[in-house]
């Protein structure tokens, strides 16, 4: 594909938080503000905005993406809000992306906010009002009761422990003591914490989930011959791939997703990737519960399936092995501000690439990364690669 | 004239004030069916991508993305949503096109309108928390107060707006498709229980259920995919204030922007020149007069002549709304752009029937997300 070269180059976030002080339009203005910032440009030399939010029903507005416009920096200018629920924030550059790889535009914004401890008195609510209202909300199911179906049906078909997953949550929430904007970073917890935490819907167990957080991350996409100008360390989008699956998540293998397979296989393609688990340097996959960065490394083909495991059990999975995984910290450690989530791990590619990332530089000069999101119904999954 | 993305397929379903028999995934499915007829393709070998629009609060359902694939033949595709009107999905999936992710793309766009037990509720819930909802104003009091400030800056008459939906009421008439089709006497309009003074009932299109998906392909593949492609040779879309308090109430500077874009992407220097006829917005009467001057069609001081003169009409030199617009087709929420979108592609294919206006070569097309929003996008297309 001879497609028009797009590169990251500023990124900015908030602190993610329990409950922020601050409004949405605050959050996402903070975020803007800093990503600005960080490449010396103004509103004036952004041409359109992309936004990235998860349901309206977080922060409480009927189209929210109207509400977070003139904050995100859209006064006046072409603006659209993306959504592909949890996959949102990893959607949110794929827009970016085609906004300016169709030629029409050379700089363009991309935001993604999310407050979640607006929803009185829990977030979890609103996922009550995602089901199916005739097959499922009858029932009355909750997002920890699904995934707790998918926890059990992965460890059972590959037959996992609980304390091996649990070695995933320890490691990003290790990780993320080294992130200056990280909600849950710990320098000290133990497999021994996760396993003794509160049982939500077993196998789920308090540390194995990712906390409900407030915030707000920014990025500056330029063509190629503005982003040369902008900075001497442009990071390319190199790949980009989406998937949705069915809406009739009780027909699909919960213990394989085959739509994180696909949206990998189109952004391999794209960036002509033919051997990732060489060719990829930083995963940053999406990790709202430990196990789901298994499920994910083994659906972006960076793991046998079953085997994901291995990484976390050998060391590979660190910032100092073979395949450092989520050095950020992750959702299970910096947070979980959903759209925003998943931005962040993008805003982490680009300073791990740029080699801007402190305490949480991966060594050896990394050359390309990939993050991951995943969404909706266990139904959707969005990948970007970057690199330099 | 640029030639990179044409439309290749459309189909629809409903267009009625109920849809009680169906659901809207029944309705999407048949829409589907028919447009991917239209263009001749397979959803699940030749689209590579497509586009929904919703906003979860009208649907009823939190993270609406979930339910929008399996109607469409989109599972496990490369599918997304954007929550703006259908033209903003339609610029979506020109966009990736022309970035060359992609080489045919689909867009749907829906309104299960009687669905929707409490509109204004809902809209309330669209206003800043601190500063617009504690005044709990009904949302059509906000359109009686654009209303205002509009007939004063453009020296307008109520009765202006009244042969707004005269003229469209009567062409939905000659509109299969149209629900709200009517012969009004002006003085039917004129007795129209008053909203919020001078907005009367009349003046505003009334819900409708409805479903479009559109068929979109690049260039090269276009021509094998359809006898009568319709370009897109000009896209722009913007945003204005969110609050209140800021906006310029007696202009559209949004409208104004996004079409400038457009009209700079298909090197159009005088639009009322070059434009055949024109789909747009008409969710409220003023608001037809208030985009024709801010789409550079129609200057503020000429917009009475235009209407009192015939000029709007099917006969005249700018026929606007032609299908009806929203005051008859009805207002089907974020399908309304492609509501409006498809009739200028069935005028410009010569498919439009009763309403054909005689060979047109370029069309405009307009939405705007209604209110509260200062969001409008804008879609120039054109034949040969």
């Amino acid at each position: 594909m001879n497609l028009r070269k797009v590169a990251v180059v500023g990124a900015g976030m908030t602190q993610f938080v329990r409950r922020a002080k601050e409004t949405p339009q605050e959050l996402a203005y903070k975020a803007v503000r800093t990503a600005l910032d960080s490449c010396e440009l103004t509103l004036n030399d952004i041409e359109a905005v992309c936004l990235g939010t998860a349901p309206d029903s977080f922060d409480g507005f009927h189209m929210n993406g109207e509400y977070l416009s003139q904050a995100a920096g859209a006064f006046r200018k072409p603006y659209m809000r993306s959504f592909v629920g949890g996959g949102t924030g990893v959607f949110v550059p794929i827009q970016g992306w085609y906004h300016v790889a169709s030629g029409l535009f050379d700089v363009v914004l991309v935001v993604a906010e999310e407050k979640m401890s607006s929803y009185y008195p829990h977030a979890q609510a609103a996922f009550l009002t995602i089901f199916d209202h005739t097959i499922e909300r009858p029932l009355k199911p909750n997002l920890l009761w699904i995934f707790a179906l998918e926890m059990n049906r992965y460890m059972t078909t590959y037959g996992l422990s609980k304390a091996d997953i649990a070695r995933v949550s320890v490691l990003h929430k290790r990780n993320a003591a080294d992130h200056p904007c990280a909600l849950l970073g710990d320098t000290t917890i133990t497999v021994e914490d996760v396993l003794q935490s509160e049982t939500l819907a077993w196998p789920v167990q308090r540390l194995d989930v990712s906390p409900i957080s407030d915030g707000a991350v920014a990025l500056v996409l330029a063509a190629e011959h503005v982003a040369r100008r902008i900075t001497d360390k442009p990071v390319w989008i190199e790949g980009v791939g989406w998937c949705l699956d069915t809406a009739y998540w009780t027909n699909r293998d919960l213990a394989y997703p085959r739509y994180v397979e696909k949206a990998a296989k189109m952004a391999y393609e794209m960036a002509g990737i033919k051997e990732p688990r060489k060719e990829i340097h930083i995963a940053e996959p999406y990790d709202p519960f430990d196990y789901k960065v298994l499920h994910h490394l083994e659906g972006l083909q960076l793991a046998e399936r079953g085997k994901s495991i291995e990484l976390y059990l050998n060391g590979d999975a660190e910032r100092t092995g073979n395949l450092p995984i989520c050095p950020s910290g992750g959702l299970l450690g910096v947070g979980n501000p959903i759209a925003a989530a998943g931005l962040m791990k993008v805003a982490e590619l680009f300073w791990q690439l740029r080699g801007e990332a402190g305490q949480r530089q991966v060594p050896g000069n990394p050359k390309r990364g990939l993050a991951q999101a995943w969404g909706d119904l266990m139904q959707v999954g969005t990948v970007i690669i970057l690199g330099r | 004239m640029e030639k990179e993305v044409a439309i290749v397929g459309i189909g629809w379903e409903g267009f009625q004030p109920t849809s009680s028999h169906y659901s809207y995934k029944e309705m999407i499915y048949q829409a589907a069916k028919k447009a991917y007829h239209d263009a001749s393709v397979d959803p699940r070998k030749d689209i590579q991508s497509f586009v929904t629009v919703a906003e979860d609060f009208i649907e009823g359902t939190s993270i609406f993305d979930e339910y929008t694939p399996d109607q469409l033949g989109a599972a496990l595709k490369p599918m997304h949503t954007i929550t703006g009107d259908g033209l903003h999905g339609l610029i979506a999936a020109y966009l990736m096109i022309r970035s060359g992710i992609c080489q045919i793309a689909a867009v749907e766009a829906h309104s299960k309108a009687s669905n929707v037990k409490t509109l204004p509720h809902i809209t309330h819930y669209a206003l800043d928390p601190f500063l617009n909802r504690p005044f709990e104003f009904h949302p059509d009091f906000i359109a009686g107060l654009e209303m205002t400030r509009f007939l004063h800056v453009s020296q307008l008459r109520p009765e202006d707006c009244d042969l707004i939906v005269q003229k469209n009421r009567r062409n939905a008439l000659n509109n299969p498709l149209a629900p709200y089709g009517c012969d009004y006497r002006l003085s039917e309009i004129q007795d129209g229980r008053p909203v919020a003074y001078p907005l009367l009932e009349s003046h505003i299109a009334q819900p409708a259920d409805g479903t479009i998906v559109i068929v979109l392909a690049k260039r090269e593949i276009a021509a094998s995919l359809s006898s009568k492609p319709v370009w897109i040779i000009g896209v722009g879309w913007c945003n204005d204030a969110y609050n209140l308090e800021y906006r310029d109430w007696g202009d559209l500077p949004y409208v104004t922007r996004a079409a400038q874009m457009a009209y700079r992407q298909a090197q159009i220097q005088t639009p009322s020149k070059i434009i055949d006829f024109a789909e747009i917005d008409d969710l409220y009467a003023y608001r037809e007069l208030m985009s024709l001057t801010a789409l550079g069609l129609v200057p503020k001081s000429e917009l009475s002549d235009a209407i009192r003169g015939g000029n709007l009409y099917p006969q005249g030199n700018l026929p606007v709304n032609v299908s009806g617009g929203s005051l008859g087709m009805g207002n089907l929420f974020e399908a309304n752009g492609c509501a409006r979108l498809i009739q200028a592609v069935l005028q410009l294919r010569g498919e439009a029937g009763k309403s054909q206006i005689p060979s047109p070569q370029v069309g405009l097309v307009q939405s705007w997300r209604g209110i509260p929003t200062t969001s409008a996008a804008v879609v120039v297309l054109a034949v040969s």
